[in-house]
């Protein structure tokens, strides 16, 4: 990449658009070029639609997130207080498919891979802008299919619809429910396919794939596993609902089928999906650590290989969910040992994250405080990980609290505090403005407390025997539950607090200008907010990703910027 | 058993070798963890922005390095691969000379039965220091006998059998819980193991209504149902006698061979035109819907009774 | 970057967010491709289960394969290769800029997948009359009707999936035809067809591995 760090010298080489002087709002933007709910709603600019995505999301987190605070409020006490058992399985169930399927999966690929990948790669859009809106409205379309389901009383079958409950014994919506997650899953496809030929065919003169940036290495990554798992998602589905429809089908034990046959087909996809959740949050810890630290990351190729990797391995391992589920034990074994290796390349990238940190110059800005505590609360959740592949522990955890303190490390203290870093990071390029500062911190640090205050009593309740999608439990196991609710009280404020502050800084934030950060990367290389269509010009790259230098910036302030 | 804990208690023979590699686990995630966190907190100190530390050439990359810490992770979790498969192939290996209890899941509660042919709700009676072997299935979706305090769980799955054991080594009562979300009383499908002393289990045996065993009832059924009907020397069809059968192999009419264990009979007893033996024709009727799961059950064990049986000549 | 020597009415066909037209078709192509990969999956699915319950029901899916009209579905088979023999005649002609014949090619491949859907209603049809089709009306007189029904289950889904493809591709057919005949692929513009034909192509090959699977497993 062209060095970005100093002046106006190096910006003015890299385009010709309408200089605007370092640290000035951008009056012609993205935001200011047309006006009126139909050029939002008929937009083809992808930054327009990063934000489009950006709303809908938060719209399901919220929903999702009430779910969750009813649970954790239910759960203080052992019997039940506040809502039936039937209500309290509804509860899980729309936490689970919204929080998967409508939050976490689009999160950073639709909001911040539509918004950044096409300026990061130099380019004026992604490949198929009609595409990537349509993958929006269909999107918004699952999404009222499933709160449609909700709205006529909710599914009770768990995120992960198993047969026969689903399709034979339960009297809940699961047709509209797993008909709105048949829709979204077109989304995403639509997504991973724009992304792919985008990173294929659009990037920059100059910019080979090595000399990419590691998020758009994680954001192709991801996008394989949409293209190829998720329509084994949709064949399921639309098996589980015709069968509860009609009455037939290939997973009923009273015709012959096999209902573990359901359990195969649906981890084959969501397994993979759990990659597709977690290796856009390691692209923008990358981002971060390098930018925060001042250098160049460690081990670029290993670190780039290494999202290859996560994304072929983790198609092998879907039977780790289904040991304890009359699956033959050899198939087991086969299954526990790619699990183990399918954890060694998330480990090699925490290795190089820790020693990029090495000899750098590091800054504590809200984003670097995000990747941090995303370092630690990864590397503890993938560590769990090892536990639950180690097959006779997994005999003993499957199916109990474990499981769910395990993935909530990985998925709430892994992906939603990159999600957070991230939005925090490019939040001044999205709206000229930044953020404020000490609130930021702030709101990081409480997320951080909160996050382990709630999760961590959950791994010892799990190995204690409590299962999951318990509604009543044994009364000596209270104090855990009581411990974290707490936690989840202080984590909702973490999250609030972001909320109220993004929408004040929208109008009243410090304007930020073209590059706060004094960071590399071509999406830096424009104004704050971006024009239209991103640069007037192809820029031309002429080396390689983060061409940071520490001992140069060690007295570089960027709080003060 | 209400007891407040932060660690279940250790009842069975499965407990202590599980917890084993439990605490391994976690050793070796606190080593990973310190190697980790604290260089991060150590370089966060000494690299701060403004700190006076050395930056001067600073390294991008190493192989050396990066094989190392590839490698040494790849050799660490194959061994801990090679512990968890060793413990979990014992755990799954049904052993030989155990109590049998049969156990049928259904929605909301557990139905279990000994071979002597008593019968328990959502509790299940053991001896200390003996091996109890279950048969389980599901009446309806898939539910999982899960035993904390034994280490032990397995799915109960509709329309199959599946198999778990354990050995409790210490008295007292422990939870019994479903742990496969089943439907809307799934917490409340909940029981209790009773570990009790030999003598106090063999008196608690004998107590109550004097029932008849497992296999006198299944052979009871054989004859009541009309399986003797057919499955007889001199009956006038042509139908394969079981006596030897059972753990033996069996030439299907399609020429390959099948071991004839308690799925194979369960499915000739439901879908007989599923696996038709060579030399037989596809006449048996299906008894789907005319036997409870507890019923094929009772028809298995006696078929394994028989089983031991020297095959007869034909 | 774009070796076409056209005038410069070919940048009026380039996209916004393309360099050259170049980039544009190569793009487009990938895309198709792309989606093409993830239709294998979502096949992929119905291939697995069909696969599993062969294994293990090797009987019953012989003998109820036979209840399959092996002549309609060979006919059928031989429809579909042609279509798409049509097809990449159109294609060729698309990049020779013969209008007409494109047209009428196009009209072809649609009309053979219209033949196909017709030859497919027959069969359907017939099961229907022959209380083959799963579900309360199911009839099967021979021993282990649940598995048959099963078989046909696995049947009627698979091949009803195909049919709601090549039903999309004859729309594509007829909506390209009508481009065709107004000019709108002259001068180079051939892409989109070509990318139709890659669609078409795959509803194609699908049924190749459906064909054999369905019909043929009885008939030896």
């Amino acid at each position: 990449m062209n060095s970005t760090i100093s002046g106006s010298e190096s910006m003015k080489s890299a385009t010709e658009l309408i200089v605007e002087r370092p640290g000035e709002f951008a009056r012609v933007n993205y935001l200011s070029v047309h006006h009126g709910v139909r050029s939002w709603l008929l937009t083809k600019d992808h930054k327009r639609i990063g934000l489009l995505y950006l709303f809908t999301i938060l719209v399901f987190f919220l929903i999702a997130s009430i779910a969750a605070a009813l649970m954790r409020i239910e759960l203080v006490t052992p019997q039940p207080k506040l809502v039936t058992s039937e209500t309290y399985n509804k509860l899980f169930t729309i936490h689970g498919v919204l929080m998967v399927w409508f939050f976490l999966i689009p999160s950073i690929p639709a909001v911040l891979g539509n918004f950044i990948l096409p300026m990061m790669i130099g380019a004026r859009d992604v490949a198929f802008p009609k595409l990537n809106l349509m993958s929006w409205y269909i999107f918004v379309a699952g999404g009222a299919l499933a709160l449609w389901s909700l709205v006529h009383g909710g599914v009770d079958t768990g995120w992960t619809f198993y047969t026969p409950y689903s399709t034979t014994y339960a009297n809940t919506h699961v047709i509209s429910m797993a008909a709105g997650v048949f829709v979204a899953g077109f989304s995403t496809i639509i997504t991973g396919m724009n992304f792919m030929v985008t990173t294929h065919k659009m990037r920059a003169p100059g910019l080979t794939w090595f000399r990419l940036p590691l998020f758009v290495w994680s954001l192709y990554a991801t996008s394989l596993i949409m293209v190829l798992a998720t329509p084994v998602l949709a064949i399921t589905l639309a098996l589980i609902s015709v069968e509860r429809f009609w009455g037939v089908g290939i997973f009923d034990p009273k015709l012959g089928g096999d209902p573990v046959l359901f359990q195969h087909l649906f981890w084959f996809y969501s397994h993979p999906a759990v990659y597709i959740m977690i290796l856009p949050g390691m692209g923008v810890i990358s981002e971060l650590i390098t930018c925060f630290s001042r250098k160049p990351i460690y081990g670029y190729v290993w670190v780039g290989s290494a999202s290859m990797a996560i994304a072929v391995l983790g198609f092998l391992v879907w039977g780790h969910h289904m040991f304890v589920s009359s699956q033959s034990v050899y198939a087991g074994m086969v299954f526990s040992i790619l699990s183990f290796l399918v954890a060694v390349p998330s480990g090699i990238k925490v290795f190089n994250w820790t020693a990029t940190l090495r000899k750098g110059s590091i800054h504590f800005a809200t984003p670097m405080l995000y990747a941090l505590g995303f370092i630690g609360l990864f590397t503890i959740g993938g560590l769990t990980g090892l536990f639950l592949a180690a097959l006779a522990v997994d005999v003993h955890v499957h199916d109990t609290y474990f499981v769910i303190a395990h993935f909530h490390y990985i998925m709430v203290g892994g992906m939603v505090m990159a999600f957070m870093g991230g939005l925090h990071y490019w939040w001044p390029k999205i709206s000229g403005r930044l953020y404020p500062e000490l609130a930021g911190k702030l709101a990081a640090m409480i997320t951080f407390i909160g996050f382990n205050l709630t999760f961590f009593p959950q791994f010892i309740l799990g190995y204690l025997g409590q299962p999951r999608r318990y509604h009543v439990y044994p009364p000596e196991f209270q104090i855990f539950h009581v411990l974290s609710t707490a936690g989840a009280s202080i984590l909702g404020v973490g999250y609030l607090m972001p909320l109220i502050y993004f929408i004040w800084a929208w109008k009243h934030g410090r304007v930020a200008g073209p590059n706060p950060w004094r960071a590399t990367g071509l999406e830096w290389q424009t104004p704050s907010p971006p024009p239209e269509y991103n640069f007037e010009q192809t820029p031309v790259v002429t080396g390689p990703p983060y061409s940071y230098s520490a001992e140069k910036d060690v007295d570089l302030d960027l709080a003060s910027i | 058993m209400d007891q407040f804990r932060l660690f279940p208690p250790q009842a069975s023979t499965t407990s202590h070798e599980v917890d084993a590699l439990f605490f391994a686990l976690t050793l070796i995630s606190l080593f990973f963890m310190a190697v980790i966190f604290l260089p991060i907190i150590f370089f966060s100190v000494k690299y701060r922005r403004g700190s006076p530390a050395d930056r001067s050439n600073p390294r991008s990359g190493s192989f050396l390095i990066e094989s190392g810490w590839t490698i040494g992770p790849i050799f660490l979790s194959l061994g801990l691969f090679a512990w968890g498969a060793v413990a979990y192939f014992r755990i799954e290996r049904r052993p030989e000379n155990a109590i049998d209890v049969q156990v049928v899941g259904r929605q909301w509660m557990w139905k279990l039965q000994h071979a002597e042919g008593k019968r328990e709700i959502n509790e299940l009676h053991v001896p200390l220091n003996s091996t109890v072997a279950m048969t389980m299935t599901s009446q309806d979706v898939i539910h999982s006998f899960f035993i904390p305090a034994f280490r032990v769980k397995q799915d109960v799955v509709p329309g199959k059998y599946t198999g778990e054991w354990f050995k409790p080594t210490r008295t007292g009562e422990y939870h019994i819980f479903c742990a496969q979300y089943c439907g809307t009383q799934h917490s409340r499908m909940i029981g209790r193991v009773v570990v009790m002393e030999p003598a106090a289990y063999e008196r608690w045996l004998k107590s109550g209504e004097p029932t008849e065993s497992i296999v006198q009832t299944g052979e009871r059924l054989f004859h009541d149902r009309g399986c003797s009907g057919c499955h007889a020397p001199n009956s006038q069809f042509h139908a394969p006698l079981l006596q030897g059968l059972y753990r033996n192999a069996v030439p299907l009419a399609n020429g390959t061979m099948v071991t004839a264990d308690d799925q194979y009979l369960r499915d000739s007893i439901l879908q007989p035109g599923k696996q038709i033996t060579a030399g037989y024709q596809n006449i048996m009727p299906s008894f789907a819907g005319h036997l409870s799961e507890e019923e094929i059950m009772q028809l298995i064990a006696y078929l394994k009774y028989i089983g031991n049986q020297p095959p007869p000549s034909q | 970057m774009s070796t076409l020597t056209s005038p410069a009415s070919e940048d009026a066909f380039v996209a916004q967010q393309f360099d050259d037209i170049e980039q544009q078709r190569e793009a487009a192509k990938l895309g198709m491709w792309i989606f093409l990969a993830t239709e294998v999956l979502f096949f992929g699915g119905l291939f697995l289960g069909y696969t599993i319950y062969r294994f293990t029901y090797g009987q019953i899916f012989v003998e109820t394969s036979r209840k399959l009209d092996v002549i309609l579905g060979g006919s059928n088979t031989a429809v579909l290769l042609v279509s798409s023999l049509l097809m990449a005649f159109a294609v060729r002609a698309a990049k020779l800029d013969q209008r007409r014949m494109l047209t009428w090619l196009l009209i072809g491949t649609g009309l053979l997948g219209c033949v196909f859907m017709s030859i497919k209603g027959v069969e359907y049809h017939k099961d229907y009359v022959d209380h083959l089709v799963p579900g309360r009306h199911f009839e099967w007189h021979g021993a282990d009707s649940q598995n048959a029904q099963l078989f046909f289950w696995i049947y009627f889904a698979m091949t009803g999936l195909h049919a709601i493809h090549v039903t999309v591709g004859i729309g594509i057919m007829l909506v390209l035809a009508l481009l065709a005949w107004f000019g709108k692929f002259s001068q180079g513009n051939h892409n989109t067809v070509e990318i139709a034909g890659l669609y078409w192509h795959f509803v194609d090959i699908v049924w190749v591995f459906l064909f054999p699977l369905l019909y043929l497993v009885g008939h030896r």
